[in-house]
């Protein structure tokens, strides 16, 4: 089966539905026309750019440009995951526990699926590896930023709450547990939800591009459920490893919790 | 309660926020009062006497370094009260180890008080209730800053009473921040105040 070949003259077409879109949000006076208008710019340019260097990585497909992509695209989940939290830890911290909790959960996991589970021929072929990192990826950066976001945000607020615990003699774990469950449930929850949602609510969007491409439903659905359990493992242990790394930074040896280790994000986001 | 042998609480060249470094050292069952403006570093010199802040010094409960017993274990044993209480749990007797608290008829409360509920606590409810906790958790040093700070004037000469009688049975050394001249002449017996950045005896009686 063949896709059906899109030009970009008919690509065309459906941007001018998105520029009739701004125009009519731009005469209501909702002041977000410019912003849609250079998403949607972005959206063109960066897919663009993408498609060129899968491409590219599909024809030599090597283990070493391989990594090289994976790594670039594990440093930009981790800026974003920064970029996400409202207060971060100082001194590369944050970056560095984000980066490394998705190291550890979402590339295993990938690796996994990729050696044991499906097998292409090699493991490392690029068709397979980079979708499925992508979409690790973009999971488990999801359920770390929000994690991560909730815990320093709760710290933040119930300092006074927090240090009446250490006075009592608690240790930091008791102090800040209540704080800590919340923020890894918060990370998880969204996978959670949309496992249970699947195929009522909404199509997952790999699986109707499978089906788009001419895959026999059935195997679509097949893989479809395989990536759901994978994004939730690698987003639950993710979020789990990241927030317990964190909770720690947030208390010195003393046991004492040190806020300074906290910084407001300067810039609007 | 397990009774420890009586220790006296000894900070030397402790330091923290403007505060240039002061020395002194509380006897077993003795309080020292200690006053000065706010602002002047009273809270957080008890913040350090309890490890909650970085800062410079050696604290000593008798043979026991701060800076070599675990942030939890040193808290346990030089027990800070905080003027503002927290409570994290529903009921007032989650916060208690055992789910009670010796003591709770000395400040007026009965047995029922345990499945009250947090929310509906009065600001003088509560503070009484922070001692009561703090007590529970077997310190064997207090520092409490503002213990009376919500409560009206019987209510404080029954705390008084209460924590000085509690002092001298267990021979606690303690910490008490105050502001007012007459309860410092009725429960002290040292009194340091914080002027300009140093801490200054006041003779007592």
């Amino acid at each position: 089966m063949q896709l059906i070949d899109l030009a970009w003259w008919q690509l065309a077409l459906a941007a001018g539905l998105v520029l009739a879109l701004a125009v009519c949000t731009q005469l209501a006076r909702l002041d977000i026309g410019k912003t849609m208008l250079i998403a949607a710019v972005r959206t063109v340019v960066q897919l663009s750019l993408i498609g060129l260097v899968l491409e590219a990585l599909f024809a030599v497909s090597a283990l070493h440009w391989v990594a090289l992509m994976a790594l670039v695209m594990l440093l930009m989940a981790g800026r974003e995951v920064t970029a996400r939290q409202k207060r971060r830890l100082t001194g590369g911290w944050a970056f560095g526990i984000g980066t490394l909790s998705m190291f550890i959960s979402a590339f295993s996991v990938t690796v996994l699926t990729l050696i044991v589970i499906i097998g292409p021929e090699p493991w490392y072929a690029p068709q397979y590896a980079i979708p499925l990192l992508g979409m690790m990826l973009g999971n488990t950066m999801t359920g770390i930023a929000v994690g991560l976001d909730r815990l320093t945000d709760a710290v933040w607020r119930q300092r006074a709450l927090i240090e009446n615990r250490l006075m009592l003699g608690h240790r930091w774990q008791e102090a800040i547990g209540e704080a800590r469950r919340d923020a890894m449930r918060s990370g998880m929850i969204p996978i959670i939800n949309g496992m249970a949602a699947a195929g009522i609510v909404s199509l997952p969007g790999m699986m109707t591009g499978q089906i788009l491409a001419g895959t026999p439903p059935t195997l679509a659905v097949k893989y479809q459920i395989l990536i759901m359990f994978t994004i939730t493992v690698g987003t639950g242990f993710g979020t789990l490893a990241a927030v317990l790394a964190a909770s720690r930074r947030l208390f010195d040896e003393r046991e004492r919790l040190r806020l300074d280790r906290l910084t407001a994000r300067s810039d609007a986001h | 309660m397990p009774t420890y042998p009586a220790a006296a609480l000894t900070a030397q060249g402790l330091r923290v926020g403007d505060l240039s470094a002061v020395s002194f050292e509380v006897s077993p069952g003795q309080i020292l009062a200690l006053s000065g403006p706010s602002g002047s570093g009273k809270s957080r010199l008890l913040r350090a006497l309890a490890d909650l802040d970085p800062h410079e010094g050696t604290v000593r409960l008798d043979q026991m370094q701060q800076s070599s017993t675990p942030g939890h274990v040193w808290r346990q044993a030089v027990m800070m009260v905080p003027a503002d209480s927290q409570w994290w749990a529903d009921t007032v007797g989650e916060h208690f180890p055992a789910g009670a608290a010796d003591d709770l008829d000395a400040l007026g409360f009965g047995p029922e008080v345990m499945g009250w509920q947090v929310g509906r606590l009065s600001s003088g409810e509560k503070q009484r209730l922070a001692l009561l906790r703090a007590i529970a958790h077997q310190p064997r040093a207090l520092l409490l800053d503002e213990p009376t700070a919500n409560l009206d004037p019987d209510t404080t000469a029954i705390v008084e009473t209460w924590l000085t009688g509690l002092a001298r049975r267990h021979s606690w050394p303690v910490l008490w921040v105050a502001h007012d001249p007459a309860q410092i002449k009725r429960v002290a017996d040292t009194h340091l105040r914080i002027a300009s950045k140093a801490l200054a005896a006041v003779p007592c009686n």
